[in-house]
């Protein structure tokens, strides 16, 4: 079993069914869980060593620890999957929520039985549409099934799940912003603290999980936190969806040990750089991560290696640049998306981002100067982690400050040709 | 309190407010916008940013937003460090990147918190070359402009229109950077706090639409601290003049009274003034028509009248002032003043005070108003009669669930935070009035019915306090969870057991219960009843608020100088003793009141026509300075000093922003007039009268309230309100314009090149100029707010002892009246209090049969008919109308919008019927004070006849 998550996937691209799904041993998990106080239950995915596989990596386990339980814990309590999936790049969720959404779900259950959760949500990225329907089906078929609503499995744990379809904002994917959204509110993040474990939708105890991170609760449950942990090539356990994209020769997405190498993703499963095209440098977490290049070829893709390497995992999909294209347009187009999904609410952000992409181009356009490339500096400094309200200028920032310092050349010959070179 | 370092510094700190608000009250300068000291911290605009360092090693340290920054015992940052400024002067940079930079021309100019933000932070190069973004404006009514292109997104307008103020047509559109403040389309902003948000947003995008149609730069205006004279509230403004007009109103900062607020009557309220109906010479009537005199022809034909010795009957008045009214009252003799309001509506204020004075609960001001957990509205439709009193309830029903968020150590001034923790709840709310009102949208539970039905439920709410164990039932979950409700319940005794149960459990639950209640259904039931409440929960060892609203600016006033009222003149006219004077030549002198608004015109022909010789101090044309003989210009607000007493009984000054250059002057300068010169002995007034004139000193302002606590010495206070006329402040007196005041030499040079002596001021420590005292001066004579690079209303900060908190040397004003027993009684048998002998209690009410008891129904706009004569809020009082109970309209046929006819004051009126207002059955309502239907005295009695359907 070395692909957990997606080996039951089919390849005609439709989802498992209900029936289909406890074939292969779905529920069961759930039904294991149920049997376990809810606090081992958090035990059990802390040791296993899960890291949230939304893009910031917090342990699934102790954000599950800081909800409050007991009889003094208030009674209404919200279990959320953020299928949100808007990130520049990524398309891992995608593939499972339609291929397997009962998968899921059975995460869901078991992470809000953990927390004593009465209600839970999925909230999805309104383009996806398959994963709608699937979804939809799904719980139809869980609460028919008995694993939803009252008496779940025949116990005394209730639950509620409805889906959300997103009216498509990538600020909602934020989990603060994404709590207003589901509140009815203008989709700005909040204030932390309070955090949402404590005070979260509607003002009460939320936990707000990545679908891939759920995805993995049942298999943990299944076969226990060590089986989870030595998936890993690391010391951060589980397997990791991660996908390719640009001149590759095989885009696509695959299920790998945590910790694979760089090299190893490129060469081995996306079959390398197209003929004709250099690689050149890559986003390894998405559209809100720095680059990285030939040098870090090696570097074990987990949360702390690619950290230590100037980067961020995130959600472990590439997006690979290559030779024939223009570096400059590159960030342009992800400075664009940045801009136009700020919500609005902080300075730096809402001004900061329209004028790095005004900038950005105008170099394109062949109009630039050289003291446009300070600006744009700045503007990086500016936009730095904790100058703004939340993650999403910071995250627009690390395509443009790794561009600047390790494609300088490119930025210049722009201004200096008057046009873009890749033109 | 906390020991932190700011840029090396050691400063010794209360540790419960947020960084930028310790920093603000230390006086340093540290820029900011989308924080508010009354709407607290967001963290939007990341302007106020600092470096804070871990600890004293760290070299490096880390922007944090001091706004969301609480203080810890020996934090240490630093304001000045190049960081933090580059930040701020970057951020200020991005703000501007769209702002329109068209300061010569925005209304805001000079006076704006982004101009001085701007030059604060030091950005002064433009280095953003594209396009900037642009919006489209909207038509917001006759208050507030709309400009959004200037706008910088700090979300205050919306934070305070929609959060503070409950106003649900502002609101947040778009996203990124292109978000809109507006309405979702073009039209009149509903709330009746909207112009707030021409102070609240920091730079042009909401300007005063009244201010523009005279516009003046901010220091090019005289001002005046001065206090609203629109409602019984008593906020402090400041009032702004050039050219000889008003230009404007603002909000003057009183920490006990209206904060940082005030409503659009208030502010927009003021252009009566600068009416064309002024009367602004004196006139006599010749031939039956009034001529225009001059001021000495006037005075000699007036003191010519008095010194006949004919006997004299002065009428007061609920607007002028302590001092006019005083002034009014030693001419005319003790026994001859009467207050000019009816009857029914003196004796109310009368045992309103006594019920204050002599209860044993605490009348709160209105700022403490907001600290209540619990409220219970008795009779009042507080947003109409009571506007910011309305505003400050609102906070109030915030309390209950902020006091549970502090509990988990998240602080009160992290406003976002808070909020989502909240989420909208409110604390224990009860609004029981005739009809439907604006605050019932936050109550718990509302009761509508008659006024006597609202006094049995309060009633019933005071029994059960009074006898705790009968709510123990009530309290329990089961009884919460099914109200009452009066749809439903047949029996109107069992729905006031049952909601009187559930209130006085709230009110006992909670920490600081209020009661609101008032004159304005002129019942004294309802009075009674909310001060048994309050006193019975001081008696349950509570610390309760008893408010009370009356009707005008001066009503306690008036009242606390006369106790006789309008039909006691009207019935009554003098004691026996006089001798040669027949009732019918005496001399009525009426002062700044239309006694056709108070009562019925057939009573008020009949009283005027008996009167040979009648002198009118008025400042606008009414119905009865037409009934003058002799008619003198009165000074409005804006020309006048004098003191006020609001509904708490606080006694305030207020200041005259300008000396005319015509006839127009203080009531009290005038009877100064007839009081000094006229000799006491002359003539032959009653012989009670004469000490009065004789003895009084009414040589200049402070002599006259020395002579008025000589006689009225509980008014004592009254001489402590304000530094007297001598004060000087580093030998200077206090200039009521700004040292850049501009075009002195200028102005009057079409007439005259050489520059006038700028006029004096002797009654007090203000002058007339630019030049004087520039430092921060005692509160009560602050005429204007200025400080080094703060030019915009924020540099009220400089003024307060820390931000938010109470003006430098004390807020303004004096409270009259203290409860006389400060302790909770041990044996309320003995209670001297008013409550302890409770009058009957009413019967409920019974419909009658073919006949409407008709209630006053208030109006922001139109029910204060001096402000409805200002053209902005002429735009929003409502035509005529009568309101009528939904039940008993359809089983007469008559639909919403119908014509009926009714008859009042003798005259026929067709007008058209409102539906769903809540009233109840047998019950008609007629909005109060409108022009068109002056003179009705309510509650009566009507008929209705259906007029023809249009």
């Amino acid at each position: 079993m070395d692909k957990p998550l997606t080996q039951h996937i089919k390849k005609d691209g439709s989802w498992l069914s209900l029936q289909e799904y406890e074939a292969v041993g779905g529920y069961q998990a759930l039904k294991k869980a149920l049997t376990l106080p809810p606090a081992e239950v958090t035990t059990i995915v802390t040791d296993s060593g899960l890291k949230g596989r939304g893009g910031a990596g917090f342990p699934t386990g102790s954000k599950w620890k800081t909800v409050p339980m007991g009889a003094d814990a208030p009674v209404t309590k919200y279990f959320i999957a953020n299928a949100d999936e808007m990130e520049p790049g990524s398309f891992k969720d995608r593939l499972l929520l339609e291929g397997n959404p009962h998968q899921l779900i059975e995460g869901i259950i078991i992470g809000a039985y953990a927390i004593q959760a009465r209600f839970s949500y999925i909230f999805l990225r309104w383009a996806y549409h398959q994963a709608a329907k699937a979804i939809t089906r799904c719980i139809h078929e869980a609460y028919e099934a008995g694993y939803l609503g009252e008496h779940i499995a025949g116990s005394d744990f209730k639950l509620d799940l409805s889906l959300h379809t997103s009216v498509g904002r990538y600020i909602c994917g934020e989990e603060t912003a994404l709590l207003n959204a589901l509140e009815g509110k203008r989709a700005n993040p909040r204030s932390k603290p309070p955090y949402p474990t404590v005070h979260g939708l509607f003002g009460k105890p939320t936990i707000v999980n990545n679908v891939e991170t759920l995805c993995n609760v049942p298999l943990i449950l299944t076969n226990g936190a060590d089986w989870f942990m030595k998936l890993s090539k690391t010391g951060e356990g589980g397997t990791k969806l991660y996908g390719a994209s640009g001149r590759v020769k095989r885009p696509g997405l695959w299920e790998l040990p945590l910790g694979v190498s760089l090299r190893e993703i490129l060469e081995e499963h996306a079959g390398g750089m197209k003929a004709g095209y250099q690689f050149k440098g890559v986003l390894p977490g998405g559209g809100s991560t720095d680059f990285l290049t030939e040098e870090h070829m090696d570097v074990p893709m987990d949360y702390k290696s690619v950290n230590a390497a100037g980067s961020r995992l995130g959600t472990g999909t590439l997006i690979i640049l290559d030779d024939k294209t223009c570096p400059v347009g590159m960030v342009r187009n992800l400075e664009q998306f940045f801009a136009q999904e700020s919500c609005g609410w902080c300075t730096p952000c809402r001004e900061g981002l329209p004028w790095t992409t005004k900038l950005l181009d105008s170099l394109e356009k062949g109009t630039g100067k050289m003291e446009d490339l300070d600006i744009l500096t700045f503007q990086t400094h500016y936009m730095a982690p904790g100058n703004t309200f939340c993650a999403l200028a910071p995250g627009a920032m690390e395509p443009l400050q790794s561009a600047l310092r390790l494609f300088r050349a490119d930025f210049e010959r722009h201004i200096h040709e008057h046009k873009c070179p890749w033109e | 309190m906390a020991s932190i370092l700011i840029d090396n510094t050691a400063h010794e700190v209360d540790g419960s407010k947020n960084l930028l608000a310790t920093c603000l009250s230390l006086g340093l300068n540290l820029p900011y916008f989308c924080w508010h000291p009354a709407l607290h911290s967001v963290g939007a605009c990341r302007q106020c940013a600092v470096l804070k360092y871990k600890n004293a090693e760290d070299t490096k340290g880390k922007i944090v937003m001091a706004c969301l920054e609480p203080i810890a015992d020996q934090l240490r940052i630093s304001i000045e460090a190049p960081e933090a400024r580059q930040f701020r002067a970057g951020n200020i940079e991005a703000l501007m990147t769209n702002h329109p930079h068209d300061c010569p021309v925005c209304d805001e100019g000079g006076e704006c918190h982004l101009q001085d933000m701007t030059v604060m932070t030091g950005h002064n190069c433009r280095r953003y070359e594209f396009k900037k973004r642009t919006h489209t404006n909207q038509y917001l009514g006759p208050f507030v402009n709309h400009e959004m292109n200037r706008c910088i997104q700090c979300y205050r307008c919306v934070r305070f229109y929609k959060e503070y103020a409950g106003g649900k047509d502002l609101d947040v559109f778009a996203s990124h950077d292109d978000v809109y403040f507006g309405r979702h389309e073009e039209g009149v902003l509903e709330s009746e706090f909207s112009g707030n948000l021409v102070e609240v947003c920091p730079t042009g995008v909401f300007t005063d639409k009244t201010l523009k149609k005279h516009f003046t730069r901010k220091w090019d205006l005289t001002d005046a601290p001065s206090i609203c004279h629109q409602c019984g509230v008593g906020c402090n403004i400041i009032a702004s003049e050039r050219y000889g007009s008003i230009r404007r109103i603002l909000t003057r900062y009183n920490g006990d009274v209206n904060g940082y607020f005030l409503c659009d009557r208030g502010r927009f309220g003021y252009e009566y003034v600068n009416s064309p109906q002024r009367i602004l010479a004196p006139a006599i009537k010749q031939d039956g028509a009034l001529a225009p005199a001059s001021p000495d022809q006037a005075i000699r034909q007036i003191k010519a009248i008095i010194a006949s010795g004919k006997k004299m009957i002065g009428i007061g008045s609920p607007q002028a002032s302590l001092e006019s009214n005083f002034l009014l009252r030693q001419l005319v003799g003790p026994a001859h003043f009467y207050a000019g309001i009816p009857r029914a509506e003196g004796k109310l204020l009368q045992r309103l005070i006594a019920l204050l004075k002599n209860g044993k609960v605490r009348t709160p001001s209105l700022a403490e108003v907001k600290d209540f957990d619990a409220i219970f509205i008795i009779g009042e439709d507080v947003t109409n009669t009571a506007p910011m009193l309305a505003l400050n309830l609102r906070q109030a029903a915030k309390k209950a669930p902020v006091e549970l968020v502090k509990a988990m150590h998240i602080p009160e001034w992290n406003d976002a935070a808070v909020k989502d923790i909240v989420q909208g709840a409110t604390g224990p709310f009860y609004v029981a009035t005739p009809h439907i009102t604006a605050l019932d949208e936050i109550a718990t539970h509302t009761y509508h019915a008659h006024p006597d039905d609202v006094a049995r439920l309060a009633y019933a709410v005071a029994q059960h306090i009074n006898a705790p164990s009968s709510i123990a039932e009530a309290s329990s979950p089961a009884a919460n969870a099914h109200p009452p409700d009066a749809s439903t319940t047949a029996n109107p005794d069992a729905e006031i057991e049952a909601l009187s149960t559930l209130i006085a459990a709230a009110l006992i639950a909670a920490k600081r219960p209020l009661i609101v209640s008032g004159i304005s259904l002129y019942s004294q039931a309802l009075l009674d009843s909310a001060a048994g409440i309050a006193n019975a929960l001081k008696d349950q060892g509570k610390d309760p608020g008893l408010v009370f609203i009356v009707p005008e600016a001066n009503s306690i006033g008036l009242v606390m100088l006369s106790d006789r009222f309008l039909e006691d003149a009207i019935e009554n006219p003098g004691p026996e003793d006089e001798e040669e004077s027949t009732p019918d030549d005496a001399t009525l002198i009426i002062l700044e009141n239309d006694l056709y608004e108070r009562t019925f015109k057939s009573k008020i022909d009949q009283f005027l026509t008996r009167h040979k010789n009648i002198i009118v101090l008025d400042h606008i044309e009414n119905a009865t300075t037409r009934q003058a003989t002799h008619l003198l210009p009165a000074a409005t607000f804006a020309e006048a000093d004098g003191t006020l007493i609001n509904n708490e009984g606080r006694a305030q000054r207020f200041y005259q922003v300008h000396k005319p250059d015509n006839a127009v002057r203080s009531s009290w300068k005038w009877l100064q007039e007839f009081l000094l010169d006229t000799p006491g002995g002359t003539g032959s007034p009653a012989a009670s009268d004469k000490p009065h004139r004789s003895t009084i000193d009414t040589k200049n302002f402070d002599s006259i309230l020395e002579s008025l606590v000589r006689e009225f010495p509980d008014l004592i206070a009254i001489t402590t309100l304000a530094p007297a006329a001598g004060f000087r402040e580093s030998t200077q007196k206090i200039p009521r314009e700004p040292h850049r005041y501009s075009g002195r030499t200028a102005m009057h040079a079409n007439v005259n090149v050489n520059e006038p002596q700028p006029p004096k001021d002797d009654d007090s420590a203000l002058s007339f100029t630019m030049e004087g005292y520039e430092g921060v001066p005692p509160a009560a004579l602050t005429p204007f707010y200025w400080s080094p690079g703060w030019n915009s209303v924020q540099a009220i900060n400089k003024y307060q002892i820390e931000v938010g908190g109470p003006l430098h040397g004390g807020n303004p004003g004096k409270r009259l009246f203290e409860p006389a027993i400060p302790q909770p009684s041990l044996s309320p048998s003995i209670d001297p209090s008013a409550a302890a002998s409770l009058p009957p209690i009413p019967p409920s009410f019974t419909p009658m049969s073919g006949e409407w008891l008709v209630l006053p129904l208030y109006h922001i706009f139109g029910s204060d008919p001096l402000s409805a004569q200002s053209p902005a809020i002429k735009e929003r009082v409502p035509q005529p109308y009568i309101a009528l109970n939904d039940p008993d309209a359809a089983n007469a046929g008559i639909l919403e919008g119908h014509y009926v006819e009714i008859l009042l004051n003798g005259q026929k009126h067709r007008l058209p019927v409102k539906l769903h207002t809540g009233l109840p059955a047998g019950t008609a309502g007629l909005p109060k004070g409108l022009a068109a239907m002056a003179g009705l005295q309510f509650p009566f009695s009507i008929t209705i006849n259906s007029a023809p359907h249009d």
